[in-house]
């Protein structure tokens, strides 16, 4: 226990009404007064460090953390400017934020440090780093939450500020700044009359501070997905700060959990509550996602409306606000343009032409990707043979991403990388080479490779082409040392002839639980 | 007294990028130029500008972001540094503007009683939004007129696009009324690009044009599609799809700030003036306006 680099960890509310009001309503009074036994806390704490991550600075580009040494301004809530100005002297930890972002670098995360006069820190920063620590007893870290960060990447990040003070030998209260439920009255409120927004956020609240009691933090992250989609305005992708904080605290259940408060901050649940590391154990916690440790971009594995948020080309969303609808809300913009047609007659007809053409090669990047191309594609196909661009070929099986069976560019054929799963019924011939849970299964190789074969038949029919187009081979094996032989023998029997030439390799996964994938580049006809 | 009147209004995108690539004495980071095309649009509505009797500009902007009703500036005068939060390495700008706090305290007025959540800002420490800051200074880079910011309610948040277009509406028409009752003559701006999905990473040097264009294919179409309907004189068809625009290309147009404008400017069905079009890291960008005046009004693009 003692040497976790995470003393206890923190979960305060961004508004500023316990700092400039606390006197107006019991309960922000409440607020500030548990915040005020917080900074004690801390005091008598061996903390090096504070580290924050506020909900209420939302950074686009990666994450970005604090290094300005002493930075300083009166800051002014755009909301609540009548409550009062907030002038603010702080003191950074300009070694940790440098390690703190080389750490989130080596995991994968893009990120940077901010340094300059006049920075804009966020109100929610501002708020607790002037109740916690007024006098900059220890430097602070601040970190930003990335608006469109989802589980993997904020995880990530949590697991980085671990690494970080590990390496630095420093021990650290960690703050999560956020409200429990977000909506707020979106009219003026006597302080006097504030009380949560409704009986469904006030349900779903208490909920969360009976996990906190519990010191049940890691289940409360796996929860974070249902949080976001109950009490919390729609405004960013994902409920992050659980997520933060279980990482950031060793993802586990045994804390002793103490809410010291809980009040309406303008309709929004307010809540201070500490969790402290302790020996006991509330139970086996509920892993229902996988662990990650390194940062590769999210995945849609449970919920298509929470999951990936990185567009394939790593390029996304708007630059200020904070939504973005998901995948499957999006209209892709084929139908979009026929409608217009529909709507609005010849004037779009020029760039829809364009877009029929442009769009099914890498115009469509986007999350639309993958539908968009297809649609797009079949749209086209047939037609684009003597012309450059994406090709589908419907017969074989669907991509498992974002990109055409094929593409044409001059007099060649780029085929994209293909298993051996069927195009009728997505079955493994040869059999899957693990169970659901990853257990290892028998397979055939053999069947695996010739299926892959034929898929690639399959397209290159599309492409009016077939095997004896192709040029040359790459393939990649799961296990070199058990499949090779039977690999090389099917092979040998398609392409003796054809005499492509190959490079086979050993890899550690496939997306699927196939043995083999091989990619092909032809002439085309 | 006589009628106020709006006597243009703007539609004038806020990259920071713009400022940072023009280097003026106020901004503190150095660059090499860049995003021309927009840049040399905005310096030909300048000059309009500078031939049109105003006496205030009232800028809607997104990056003053309120959740409880619209918010109007109300301190005479403000003078600070706006750095801006996503790109602080190109935007550190030291700004000096006056407010019309008058027209700034009718137009809050006027919309209350039509019934729009309003309130004043008179803190005095309050940072005025860098949307503000860089529409202004391109649009007047002397800071000779006083300005009035109107903040963006975030209902769209809570609600959704659709309501977001209403409650804008009736606000434009709110200011509107409370413009001609000032007597004052009134330039508009909105402060917002289009399609708005962007990249999320920075080329090493972001001035570096070979590496700007825009995001996708598909909101090019969307920005061309509603480019063409400012320049056909279809306003209110615009405002009509505004919220399958929003949607579909990620717009600031969520702000509220153009349907505001046009709602202020009665749907206007004459000809845009279209300044310049060009992507900011992806981003699609028009700077535009919209004469009520038929001697002045320009066919320029
Ligand atoms: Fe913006």
């Amino acid at each position: 226990m003692s040497d976790d680099p995470v003393l206890f960890g923190l979960y305060v509310p961004p508004h500023p009404h316990p700092l400039l009001a606390p006197d107006q309503n019991k309960g922000w009074g409440e607020l500030r007064a548990a915040y005020d036994e917080c900074r004690r806390r801390i005091e008598e704490s061996e903390a090096d460090i504070i580290i924050v991550y506020s909900t209420t600075w939302p950074s686009i580009v990666g994450h970005q953390f604090q290094v300005q040494p002493e930075p300083e301004w009166v800051h002014v809530d755009d909301d609540f400017h009548f409550l009062g100005s907030m002038p603010y002297k702080f003191k950074m930890d300009v070694e940790f934020g440098n390690a703190y972002r080389d750490a989130a670098e080596s995991r994968g995360l893009h990120a940077r440090t901010v340094a300059y006069h006049g920075f804009p820190i966020d109100t929610g920063s501002v708020v607790a780093l002037s109740l916690l620590n007024p006098d900059n007893r220890i430097p602070a870290c601040i970190v930003s939450s990335n608006m469109y960060s989802n589980r993997s990447e904020t995880i990530v990040l949590g697991k980085a500020a671990r690494d970080a003070l590990k390496a630095q030998g420093k021990k650290a209260v960690i703050v999560a700044v956020s409200s429990l439920s977000n909506r707020m009255f979106t009219k003026h409120v006597d302080p006097v009359d504030d009380r949560i927004h409704s009986a469904k956020d006030e349900d779903w609240n208490q909920k969360i501070l009976e996990f906190f009691e519990d010191g049940r933090l890691e289940d409360l992250s796996q929860l974070s997905r249902d949080i976001h989609g109950q009490i919390r305005v729609q405004k960013v992708v994902a409920y992050k700060p659980a997520w933060w904080m279980a990482a950031t605290m060793g993802q586990h259940n045994n804390y002793d959990g103490e809410v010291m408060a809980y009040a309406a901050l303008h309709g929004s649940g307010g809540a201070v509550i500490q969790l402290t590391p302790s020996e006991g154990s509330f139970g086996d916690k509920e892993f229902d996602e996988d662990d990650v440790e390194t940062y590769r971009g999210d995945r849609n594995v449970l919920d298509a409306n929470a999951g990936d948020m990185q567009a394939p080309g790593g390029v996304d969303g708007p630059l200020d606000e904070a939504e973005r609808p998901a995948d499957d809300e999006w209209r892709n913009p084929v139908e979009v343009i026929d409608d217009l047609y529909d709507e609005y007659g010849s004037s779009v007809i020029s760039h829809a032409t364009g877009a029929l053409g442009a769009a099914a090669g890498a115009a469509i990047a986007g999350p639309v990707g993958g539908v968009a191309a297809s649609i797009v594609a079949k749209k086209t196909v047939g037609k684009m043979m003597s012309k450059d661009g994406a090709i589908i070929a419907e017969d074989a099986p669907s991509a498992v991403g974002a990109y055409p069976h094929a593409r044409r560019m001059g007099n060649m054929l780029f085929i994209s990388g293909v298993g051996p799963r069927s195009p009728v019924d997505n079955t493994i011939p040869g059999g899957p080479i693990e169970d659901e849970d990853g257990n290892p299964l028998d397979y055939d190789i053999e069947a695996q490779t010739e299926a892959c074969i034929e898929n690639i038949r399959i397209i290159l029919q599309a492409c009016e082409a077939d095997l004896s187009n192709i040029v040359d081979v790459t393939t990649f094996l799961v296990d070199m040392k058990r499949d090779f032989s039977g690999y090389n023998k099917v092979y040998a029997k398609h392409f003796e002839e054809i005499q492509a030439t190959r490079t086979t390799l050993a890899i550690q996964a496939l997306p699927t639980p196939i043995a083999v994938e091989m990619k092909v580049i032809a002439k085309a006809p | 007294m006589t009628k106020g009147e709006i006597v243009l209004g703007c539609l004038a995108p806020h990259p920071p990028h713009l400022v940072y690539a023009e280097n003026p004495d106020e901004n503190e980071p150095i660059s090499e130029g860049g995003w021309e095309a927009l840049r040399w649009g905005y310096a030909r509505l300048a000059r309009k500008l500078k031939t049109i009797d105003y006496d205030a500009l009232v800028i809607l902007t997104p990056h003053w972001q309120t959740y409880i009703g619209t918010h109007f500036l109300g301190v005479d005068a403000f003078k600070s540094l706006s750095v801006d939060p996503i790109f602080p390495n190109l935007f550190r700008y030291h700004y000096d503007l006056k407010v019309d706090v008058e027209l700034s305290e009718k137009m809050c007025e006027i919309a209350g009683e039509s019934g729009i959540i309003t309130k004043m800002m008179r803190n005095p420490d309050f940072r005025v939004d860098y949307g503000t800051i860089t529409s202004c200074h391109l649009l007047n880079p002397e800071w000779d007129k006083p300005v009035v910011t109107v903040s963006s309610n975030r209902n769209r948040h809570y609600y959704s696009v659709e309501v977001m277009n209403e409650q804008a509406q009736a606000l434009g028409r709110a200011c509107r009324k409370a413009i001609e009752e000032s007597g004052k003559r009134v330039v508009l701006i909105a402060s917002h690009s289009l399609s708005h999905r962007h990249f999320t990473t920075e080329a090493p040097l972001p001035e570096d044009m070979s590496r700007e264009h825009i995001y996708n294919h598909s909101q090019y179409v969307w920005d061309m599609k509603v480019i063409d309907l400012m320049r056909n004189g279809k306003m209110q068809e615009f405002i009509d799809l505004m919220p399958e625009f929003t949607e579909q290309t990620m717009a600031e147009t969520e702000g509220g700030g153009l349907t505001w404008m046009m709602a202020a400017m009665g749907m206007p069905e004459y000809p845009a003036e279209i300044y310049g079009y060009q992507s900011v890291i992806g981003t699609g960008n028009v700077v535009a306006c919209w004469d009520p005046n038929d001697v002045t009004r320009e066919m320029v693009l």
